[in-house]
């Protein structure tokens, strides 16, 4: 088992009181696997991520990667966020590199896994550009090289197309499957587009929100190959139907719940 | 009846809106944060210089003031042409660019790290913070007679005075500009597997350079008040040292020659700050 999650509990001190976010997590990911989390907004989604990441710290409970258990941010664990966080200053090909500088890689070396990343993500040509000549897309696809190019156990992406329009979305998401294939990367990845986990996954954790908790877990089995047409496939709608009835039904519940008490 | 009821406002705006005309007009010279075009900013901008100009002739010309009290344009220029010939302009400038450029370079030399690890750290910040909010609103020429009495009527006083100065708001313009750093970008390098003082560095240094060097832009300009005050109180020469005398001599032309060469040399500072911003920071140019 490559990243496990067990038992995972995390709550914030907030002014209204304890608020928690995440409740008795567990999940797991294998290595060279594809996996969702789809949940709606409050459903701690984000911070189920960031706690992978070793950005946060766990109120109970813990993620191990690789076995060993993880305590802070570190990159065998690549992340990828929903803004373009890229470094505004440095060129493409400088992004992508900024990583194995940091981890003090011989020259030779980044310049050779630098070229083969942005070969990997098609943009050699832009790789002397500065970020703020890029499109939203071209920008992900260097945060995704960057995150890459360090050989990350696995890559933890927190909505990556979120900001993206529709068009670029569809491009990026059928770009991030045939780089998933190709680099038989391991990913982890959350979002709240249920066609677009059914898309990309071969496992999807279903959240519910109001303690973030693993609702159901799904196995995406489509035949086939998964280009765009497959969304037209009735296996994929008959998921696409039964995760978004899972996701209104708690999200109807929960606004029910909510007008009951003003009132 | 009542969803009715509800409509009716909707309509009394609509009527509203139609019998007053509320368009915006349109307007070149009244846009608000937006540009204008290129000959109109050149014109105006000679304007704001030419036409004060044309007034202080004008004045003078028709001698409403006293020539005593307010030079003619030439009279100005054969000043500086005066005291550039006898070498005491080169002299007074050579002074006081070094008292501003060493106060100034020592108080950026602790005030940019200072402010960085202000910005970047919250326990540095309680640490610092209380005593420099203090300090700085000590104005710096009051520190004059300390600094005359504790280091006398050299060098040092004059330089230590322009360094306390620019100094704390430095510091404090530092540290905000530390604050805005996007926390991502400081999480993003460290899934990417950086140390702390390679963020500090690599990624927090770099991206509030073009905010520093704002910061030292406007902190150059309080330098150049600072140096003309305290030559004003202690000096054999200087700029302020000159205009001071001047002023006991009544010469009004030397103290208009100096003013308009502290002036200049300031302006020339502040487009040098421009430069090494376009140059250094390519990048953040909008």
């Amino acid at each position: 088992m490559h990243l496990e999650v067990s038992n995972l509990h995390k709550q914030f001190q907030t002014r209204q009181g304890i608020l928690v976010a995440l409740k008795d997590i567990n999940l797991c990911v294998e290595t060279g696997e594809f996996v969702c989390a789809v949940g709606a907004s409050g459903s701690g989604k984000s911070t189920l991520l960031r706690l992978m990441a070793g950005l946060e710290t766990p109120t109970a409970g813990e993620v191990r990667v690789a076995g060993r258990r993880v305590t802070g941010p570190g990159p065998d664990r690549g992340m990828v966020f929903q803004n373009y966080t890229l470094y505004p200053w440095m060129n493409v090909s400088q992004n992508v590199e900024f990583g194995l500088k940091l981890r003090g890689i011989p020259a030779a070396k980044r310049r050779q896994q630098v070229s083969y990343y942005l070969e990997v993500v098609g943009l050699t040509q832009f790789a002397k550009v500065l970020p703020r000549e890029l499109s939203g897309g071209m920008k992900q696809r260097v945060a995704i090289a960057r995150a890459l190019a360090v050989q990350p156990q696995i890559l933890l992406l927190d909505e990556p197309f979120g900001a993206l329009d529709v068009q670029t979305k569809e491009v990026m998401q059928q770009f991030l499957l045939h780089l998933w294939q190709q680099t038989q990367t391991t990913i982890f990845m959350i979002t709240h587009d249920v066609e677009e986990a059914i898309f990309l996954s071969q496992r999807i954790y279903v959240m519910s929100a109001r303690p973030g908790t693993i609702q159901r877990e799904f196995h995406i089995d489509l035949a086939g190959d998964r280009t765009y047409s497959i969304r037209r496939h009735p296996q994929f709608q008959d998921y696409r139907d039964e995760i978004t009835q899972l996701l209104r039904g708690k999200e109807l519940e929960s606004a029910i719940v909510t007008e009951g008490a003003s009132v | 009846m009542q969803p009715v009821r509800m409509m009716n406002p909707v309509q009394a705006i609509d009527e509203r809106s139609s019998r007053a005309e509320r368009t915006l007009p349109p307007t070149v010279f009244w846009r608000i944060s937006e540009a204008i075009p290129q000959p109109l900013t050149w014109g105006l901008a000679t304007v704001s210089i030419v036409l004060p100009l044309i007034v202080w002739v004008m004045i003078t010309a028709t001698k409403s003031v006293d020539p005593l009290f307010l030079p003619t344009p030439v009279q100005v220029i054969a000043a500086l042409q005066r005291l550039s010939a006898d070498g005491s302009l080169t002299k007074d400038i050579g002074f006081s660019l070094f008292r501003v450029l060493s106060g100034f370079f020592c108080a950026a030399l602790i005030s940019i790290p200072l402010g960085i690890l202000m910005g970047a750290f919250a326990s540095i910040r309680s640490l610092t913070e209380p005593l420099i909010a203090i300090v700085r609103y000590m104005p710096a020429p009051a520190f004059i007679p300390l600094l005359i009495l504790y280091f006398g009527l050299g060098e040092l006083p004059k330089v230590l005075l322009i360094f306390i100065g620019t100094l704390f708001f430095n510091t404090l313009m530092v540290m905000d500009a530390v604050k805005f750093v996007p926390k991502e970008l400081i999480e993003m390098t460290y899934t990417l597997g950086g140390q702390r003082l390679q963020v500090l560095l690599q990624v927090i240094t770099p991206y509030v350079l073009p905010n520093v060097i704002d910061a030292g832009r406007v902190n150059m300009a309080a330098s150049w008040n600072l140096v003309v005050v305290a030559e004003l109180v202690a000096a054999t020469e200087g700029l302020g040292r000159r205009i001071s005398v001047a002023q006991r001599f009544l010469k009004t032309d030397e103290i208009f020659a100096g003013l308009i060469v502290i002036g200049l040399i300031g302006l020339t500072i502040d487009l040098l700050f421009r430069l090494f911003q376009r140059v250094a920071c390519s990048w953040a140019r909008d």
